[in-house]
């Protein structure tokens, strides 16, 4: 801070006939040759640090040329990744998000971010002839600029349901040129589907299912209305024992006993990165309530459980057996 | 106040120290020049030098180049306006820094500091959250509205908080340092609690938005919006140009200024409007992009000296370069993702400034 002296003494420095150079000195060191030596080595660096970035960016990872026609896929989200898997157009994939972990074969190839902060000339790298994009895929000004490059953009249904799943494979599909495959999935997943809901036997009343995500202690987020996870549980036959907000919210301890789940939900990420089921029922309120203290806590994988991908009636069938609502 | 008569400067301009400052700003345009031409060159999408030069003479009337319209594409519409946002983005918070080292009289003072970085982030995030239903398309899409809303809001917010803690640390006619740095604190305190608020109470989507626009990031820059902030940090680099001579006699202290012939109230409200100016509309548009304001004027007067006609141009240059190299390497170390540039600043700006400051820790440096 400039002390009571600090400005007279800057003020003496820029003001006499041979102020300047005085001050210049006072800022490096009461002697020459360090401060010589010091603006000296800093020029260097100022001159080299172009050189070393150049040297760093010259050699850019260089994809081969395009040949006529090729399908090159960009795939933006973990249930359209695994949508694609399924219409066998793996091979064609030439990146996906890190989201994207499903199937295995998923993991393998090039990463273009997180789904919501995509670099525009990162996707374009990897010339990709049709970007296929969940809802979530942003911002939008760089999705704009995709577009504008001359990609083909197409984006999934954000509908947490059966439907938009299946409204999804058949947009997937045709934009692919695989509109067989598609229906060949689509008459699967519904069959599938119709197996599910056969099963199922109505609970009166529903259970009463908190989906939990907390992956450090002390913080615990629950879903309301409106997300992947209400729609999930009440495809089940539970119901959301969060009601009255849309979107994630932190949760009170109190508000963990006033809304009484009979399960809590959460995801194996959260378990992981929290160290243990233990830790989650630790969580303030959380081990008090019915589910809580009867240690009915169910754990699955992220993207099985909200991905909305192929794997949605298998998730919901798994669920509702767990919830006692399906024979 | 440019005319003001300055015997004290205009003395130190005869004499080696004008050889310096051409010598200084020669060599940071020079390197500025050559890291937009290798700014402009690099990316993850590969287009050859030749390419480039290609599309560039195409773009001039009169030629006519074969062109890979996605290799223009790319150039045009995504990574020039990027440089482009990075030189003025460079300059404007660098500019913005040296103006308010000057007025208060301290190198370690810095937009953040006295709230107006805070006052641009409110505005901003209150627009993205409330705004929501006045302008129900996604706010940070591409457009006029976009272009404009968000910019003006973020000054009208920084001006906002500036002019209070302004007249908070205004005692008795002039500008007590130690009030303006607490108002600037207490207002930082009360921004930073708004915000929270705001956070709390966003949906999913706006989160979104608040996130993307608080990591900083110069992803969303397009022609229209650098249409209105262009002119608009070119503007406030030229004024404060004008402010050197002032801010040089300020430097000797309000009442030696004054009787130097120096409107101090002129001069210190000047450079607070600049400073919300630059601040307000590259906050809007990048986010908050840290260390460039603190580090790139004081590099350059550790270079060159305190006196304010180099610290400016030099800042702006230097700020307009590093921020140029910044986005190089956020753009192409770990492609085909990007690195949030406001991280590369700070871990590049915070160490640098830290050793800055144990270097000259005991070599009586304030």
């Amino acid at each position: 801070m400039s002390g009571p002296d600090g400005a007279p003494a800057r003020g003496r420095g820029m003001s006499g006939p041979d102020g300047a150079p005085a001050r210049g000195r006072g800022m490096s060191g009461p002697d020459d040759a360090p401060a010589g030596l010091s603006r000296r080595r800093l020029l260097r660096w100022a001159a080299a640090t172009p050189a070393l970035l150049l040297a760093g960016v010259a050699f850019p990872k260089v994809t081969g040329p395009k040949p006529a026609g090729e399908l090159r896929i960009v795939s933006i989200g973990g249930g359209v990744t695994e949508i694609l898997f399924r219409l066998g157009a793996g091979p064609q994939i030439v990146g996906t998000d890190t989201t994207s972990l499903y199937p295995e074969a998923a993991q393998a190839t090039p990463k273009v971010g997180y789904a919501r902060s995509l670099s525009a000339e990162g996707v374009l790298a990897l010339r990709p002839t049709l970007l296929i994009a969940s809802a979530a895929a942003g911002p939008p000004a760089v999705v704009a600029q995709l577009r504008q490059a001359g990609v083909t953009l197409v984006q999934a249904d954000p509908a947490h349901s059966v439907e938009g799943l299946l409204e999804n494979v058949r947009r997937i599909a045709a934009a692919i040129g695989r509109p067989e495959a598609g229906a060949a999935l689509v008459a699967e997943l519904e069959t599938e589907w119709r197996s599910v809901q056969a099963a199922m036997r109505v609970q009166a009343p529903a259970p009463r299912v908190l989906f939990v995500l907390s992956h450090v202690p002390g913080n615990v987020q629950v879903a309301g209305e409106e997300t992947a996870a209400d729609a999930l549980i009440r495809l089940a036959g539970g119901r959301n024992a969060m009601q009255g907000f849309r979107g994630f919210r932190p949760l009170s301890a109190e508000a963990a006993l006033s809304a009484a789940p009979d399960f809590l939900l959460t995801t194996r990420q959260g378990i992981e990165a929290l160290g243990g089921e233990r830790q989650l029922l630790a969580q303030p309120g959380l081990g008090l309530t019915p589910a809580g203290r009867a240690g009915r806590v169910l754990v699955h994988d992220a993207l099985f459980l909200l991905g909305g991908g192929p794997r949605l009636p298998r998730a919901v069938a798994e669920l509702a057996r767990q919830f006692g609502t399906s024979a | 106040m440019s005319t003001a008569p300055c015997p004290a400067s205009a003395a130190a301009t005869h004499g080696a120290r004008r050889l310096s400052r051409s010598t200084l700003l020669l060599l940071l345009g020079g390197l500025l020049a050559a890291t937009v031409v290798l700014a402009v060159g690099h990316g993850a999408y590969r287009i050859p030098p030749s390419a480039v030069l290609a599309i560039l003479l195409d773009a001039l009337p009169g030629l006519d180049f074969a062109v890979d319209a996605q290799q223009a594409t790319v150039l045009a519409s995504i990574r020039l306006p990027r440089v482009v946002l990075a030189v003025l983005t460079g300059a404007g918070l660098a500019v913005a820094g040296a103006l308010m080292q000057g007025l208060f009289r301290n190198p370690l003072a810095d937009p953040a500091l006295i709230g107006v970085s805070a006052g641009a982030a409110l505005a901003a995030a209150g627009v993205i959250v409330l705004g929501g239903v006045l302008l129900p398309a996604g706010l940070v899409a591409d457009g006029w509205l976009a272009a404009f809303v968000l910019p003006a809001a973020a000054f009208a917010g920084s001006l906002a908080a500036t002019v209070l803690v302004y007249r908070i640390g205004m005692l008795h006619g002039t500008l007590s340092l130690p009030m303006t740095l607490l108002a600037g604190i207490a207002i930082n305190a009360l921004v930073g609690a708004s915000i929270g608020l705001l956070l709390f109470i966003a949906s999913d989507e706006q989160l979104r938005a608040l996130t993307f626009w608080n990591l900083g990031s110069l992803a969303s820059a397009h022609w229209v919006a650098l249409a209105v902030v262009g002119p608009l940090v070119l503007g406030v680099v030229l004024a404060a140009l004008a402010l050197a001579r002032p801010l040089n006699a300020l430097s000797l202290g309000e009442a030696r200024a004054t009787h130097l012939g120096v409107d101090v109230v002129r001069t210190k409200r000047r450079a607070i409007v600049l400073t919300a100016l630059a601040t307000g509309a590259l906050v809007a548009l990048t986010g908050v992009i840290g260390f460039i304001g603190l580090v790139a004027p004081h590099l350059v007067r550790l270079l060159a000296g305190p006196d304010h006609r180099i610290v400016i141009p030099g800042s702006a240059l230097l700020g307009a370069l590093l921020v140029v190299l910044a986005d190089v390497a956020a753009r192409t170390l770990v492609t085909p993702a990007e690195l949030p540039i406001g991280i590369l600043t700070a871990a590049l700006g915070a160490p640098f400034f830290l050793f800055l400051l144990l270097h000259h820790k005991h070599k009586g440096y304030r």
